[in-house]
């Protein structure tokens, strides 16, 4: 068993005052699962998994693994593995020592030390490279021999600080990829850190959403995509309008709500609470406006930024920043400045911000 | 009643444990550092103090009236004069003609620029007094200028004009060495940028080299003036009447048995080197505007022409002048009696190799037993301080900063004064010896660490221990062979520095341990030049060997 449970942790660094790097944080990472902490930089996700390291004392709280108090066990003694977003390879040492250094420490007998090196070398891939210095690989290579390191001593828990941020673009995916794989095969319970977001969807099973030492979130990618708690999570997950209108209509099912003149939607209630002439806030990503002559919707273009997938435009809708993408400009043309375009939305995957649910309905009151 | 006793340990609790689990983490690291900086405070601050208390206490407790008796004779306030002018005058002479050596080596297409390197770098290698040895050589009463080449009888080689030569010559390196290292990390387009905005090479020059390479200029100038304020062997050969207060205190120790006077002259020379280094330390090395990334960028060589003409001969002369007298020592070690009977021959040699081959064999095995010493010491000591922040650390900063400002006279008269009795009963010991080798040369192996370990990445120090090692596992698994050019570095000096020290040891050896320096000094005051020659020959000669080895070795256990 190798649950994790952070309970009520605070970070307080000495000397800033004020300075609250995490502030009463609970996280439970569930067997075998990949939980990411994502944040925009200073939100705490890194002292968060420093603590879970061990490098980082919580100035309040505990941390248990598998029902065992860490708080204040040593970095050495917790039998955890972290794959560094440097690497941190051993430049002194070859592949098989960097893989080695660990293992070694354990105390096994030397065959199953040698057989457990050479296991973990073949999985990787890197049984070819092993006497080669760390300097000499590509940095996919560094990368895998960082996460054999990692786990060659099968830690109880994996970390991983911004693992692919010193990669390029498509090799990021592939290894995003690999990652992955690897974790799911060992069933080893993770933590990941990083402040991409679509990495984080696509590698996680739950998403925790970090901002100012505090969790924003902690849902699954799905729904910290489509169903974000607050306009900051909406935002930090993708380009998302958060337009502000009116509840219009409601019954038993659905909700009605009026953006712009031109622009009201039918939603799905979803068991929540509306009353008719409350304020509230709708994410509309810009993937689900389209250009449409038929569209009943018409915003004025401020902007015209060619993407060569797809052409961006920034209008203005009433008075409201509105960003959308047009992918089929190459059927219709792209429009000018200045000029009113026709829009069409698809709202069945627009969402009503629940954020201060309660106090709008108070003041609706 | 209840509350009280409640809040009470949650506010300790707070404070303390991040402190305590640092100690209760890694015991045997604690251990160690405890330990080092025990040492260091015996060894290097303790001697200094019990220095300064020397000078203001006598057996009857303190007395004003001795202090202000001795304060009130001329010679305090005459050496101390002349002192700061030596420093003051040897420091800018030398600065200029580091600059000279450092700027037409990497700026001008100067002819040569090997050999002028390689010769410049020669007065570090080599025992101060090699030089005052040569001049008196040279330019002496017999001297083989003054009186073979150019009939003078009378010539007057001690005072002051031939220690501004000597000090100067001898520093040079220190700042050619300082400056170059700037002008090599200076980006080259900004000079670019200055030329191609349309200013002339001279605008170039005074308005964008000059001013950045300012810091570099300053900083050598403090570092020769502390290393003139606390030289030694030359003012002691060649300063004649121009008595320093190095020599004025070793005089008084030694000569008069003053043991107050001597430890007030040498409390004295505190207070410029001091001065001169907490300005270098906190004011000029902050007005730095080249960030040293350790890698030179690329030198593009832009001044040609009828400018570097001048410059080339300036920097041919000093190169002449060293060279000059390098080869007149070895020269003369091979000489009857120079001057008088220039017969060549090998008696000076055969001497050394027999009645005086101890004293070589006692400088190589102390050296050889200090020289390691210091550099691990050093690359322990910036570990502890870089990455270990443990309570207690500026004593650890302030006593090892103090033992490398202090000059060497006033650790010398501070090892004799303090490990005097039990328990610390060392004088005459070979201890004691090595002791003072390790205490000096000690900082330049923390500073060599403490810049190699900024530019290591702390996570993969932090690898080692999440993979399960402990602190003192991964400072000597992963650390220390990440510092190993900082570990060379600080072998090299610290062997250096031990086989031409004086200034410390002087004080210090015995009739069973005496060095090769104290011997070469002996041997010039009774006029033995030649043998101070052949001495001075294979020192130069042993030192150069084992630099040699030691690259040798660098450069084949680097090239994995």
């Amino acid at each position: 068993m190798s649950k994790v449970i952070f309970s009520n942790i605070t970070k307080r660094f000495p000397g800033v005052a004020g300075a609250t790097a995490v502030d009463k944080l609970n996280l439970t990472i569930e067997e075998g699962t990949l939980v990411t902490l994502l944040g925009p930089s200073g939100c705490g996700k890194t002292t968060t998994l420093r603590m879970l390291a061990g490098f980082e004392t919580p100035s309040d709280g505990t941390i248990t693994i598998g029902g065992r108090d860490v708080t204040n066990v040593p970095v050495n003694a917790r039998n955890v593995g972290m794959v560094f977003q440097s690497y941190a390879l051993f430049p002194h040492m070859t592949v098989r020592e960097n893989v080695e250094y660990g293992v070694r420490l354990l105390n096994l007998p030397k065959a199953e030390m040698k057989d457990r090196v050479n296991t973990i070398l073949e999985t990787m891939a890197l049984a070819h490279y092993a006497d080669r210095s760390p300097s000499r690989l590509s940095g996919g290579q560094q990368q895998r021999v960082a996460l054999a390191r990692a786990v060659v001593t099968q830690p109880k828990v994996l970390l991983f600080d911004e693992p692919l941020s010193n990669l390029d673009a498509q090799l990021r995916e592939r290894m995003r990829d690999e990652l992955r794989a690897i974790q799911l095969r060992l069933g080893i319970t993770s933590l990941y850190v990083t402040h991409d977001q679509s990495e984080a969807m696509a590698i996680s099973d739950r998403v925790v959403v970090m901002r100012n030492g505090a969790i924003e979130q902690d849902d699954s990618p799905l729904n910290v995509y489509s169903r974000p708690g607050t306009g900051f999570v909406a935002e930090f997950m993708g380009k998302a309008n958060i337009l502000e209108g009116k509840v219009e209509a409601v019954d038993d099912t659905t909700v009605r709500v009026r953006i712009a003149s031109t622009v009201a939607f039918t939603l799905a209630r979803n068991d929540r609470a509306f009353k008719i002439g409350q304020d509230v806030r709708c994410v509309v990503r810009p993937e689900h406006i389209r250009v449409d002559v038929a569209g009943t919707m018409e915003a004025k273009v401020r902007r015209v930024v060619f993407q060569g997938a797809y052409v961006e435009y920034l209008t203005d809708l009433e008075g409201q920043e509105c960003v959308f993408l047009d992918t089929d400009y190459y059927k219709s043309g792209v429009a000018e400045v200045g000029q009113t375009v026709k829009l069409a939305i698809d709202s069945r995957p627009v969402w009503i911000l629940p954020e201060n649910e309660a106090n709008a309905l108070g003041k609706a009151a | 009643m209840t509350l009280v006793s409640q809040a009470t340990p949650s506010v300790r609790d707070r404070s303390s444990p991040a402190l305590l689990r640092k100690i209760v983490v890694d015991p045997w690291l604690f251990g160690i550092f405890v330990l080092v900086t025990l040492s260091v405070l015996i060894f290097a601050a303790l001697p200094i103090f019990v220095v300064m208390k020397q000078a203001v206490v006598t057996d009857h407790g303190f007395d004003l009236g001795v202090l202000i008796e001795t304060l009130s004779q001329s010679f305090v306030w005459t050496s101390l004069g002349n002192t700061l002018l030596l420093g003051l005058v040897s420091a800018i002479v030398a600065t200029a003609a580091g600059f000279l050596l450092a700027f037409s080596a990497t700026r001008t297409t100067m002819p040569g620029k090997t050999f002028v390197h390689g010769v410049a770098l020669l007065p570090i290698i080599s025992p101060p007094f090699v030089m005052a040895l040569a001049v008196v050589i040279l330019f002496g009463r017999s001297g083989l200028i003054t009186r073979e080449l150019l009939g003078i009888r009378n010539a007057n080689v001690y005072g002051f004009h031939s220690l501004v030569l000597i000090q100067s010559l001898a520093f040079t390196p220190i700042a050619y060495l300082n400056i170059r290292g700037m002008l090599q990390s200076i980006d080259t387009a900004l000079e670019d940028a200055s030329a191609s905005l349309g200013a002339s090479r001279w605008t170039t020059f005074s308005r964008v080299t000059l001013p950045l390479v300012t810091p570099a200029i300053l900083s050598s100038t403090l570092l020769v003036f502390v290393k003139s304020v606390e030289d030694f062997g030359n003012p002691m050969l060649i300063g004649g009447n121009y008595n320093t207060l190095a020599v004025e205190a070793y005089s008084q120790m030694v000569g008069y048995f003053n043991l107050q006077a001597g430890a007030l002259l040498a409390s004295l020379m505190l207070v410029p080197s001091m001065t001169a280094f907490l300005i270098h330390r906190y004011w000029v090395s902050k007005r730095s505007y080249v960030t040293v990334t350790g890698k030179p960028s690329a030198q593009t060589i832009r001044i040609s022409g009828g400018v570097v003409v001048p410059l080339a001969l300036g920097c041919y002369a000093i190169v002449f002048a060293i060279l000059l007298f390098y080869l007149t020592v070895v020269y003369v070690s091979f000489t009857k009696l120079p001057g008088v009977n220039n017969t060549l021959t090998l008696d000076h040699y055969a001497t050394v190799f027999t009645a005086g081959f101890q004293t070589l064999t006692n400088s190589l095995l102390l050296a050889g037993i200090a020289t390691p010493i210091t550099a691990v010491a050093g690359m322990l000591i910036a570990y502890l301080l870089i990455r270990k922040a443990f309570p207690g650390s500026f004593l650890l900063r302030w006593a090892t900063l103090l033992s490398f400002a202090a000059p060497g006279t006033i650790l010398g008269i501070g090892y004799v004064s303090t490990f005097n009795a039990a328990p610390l009963l060392l004088t005459g010991t070979a201890f004691i010896v090595v002791a003072a080798m390790v205490v000096k040369n000690l900082q330049v192996g923390i500073e060599a660490g403490s810049n190699q370990l900024r530019q290591i990445d702390k996570s993969i120090e932090e690898a080692s221990t999440i993979l399960g090692a402990s602190n003192t596992r991964t400072f000597f698994q992963v650390t220390l062979p990440l510092l190993k050019p900082a570990l060379f570095t600080s072998l090299s000096y610290a062997l250096t520095r031990s086989l031409t020290t004086l200034s410390a040891v002087i004080f210090l050896v015995s009739a069973n341990w005496t060095l090769i320096t104290v011997t070469i000094l002996s041997q010039v005051e009774t006029l033995k030049l030649g043998v101070a020659a052949a001495y001075c020959s294979i020192l130069v000669f042993v030192v150069l060997a084992i630099l040699a080895v030691m690259q040798l070795v660098l450069n084949s256990t680097s090239k994995r």
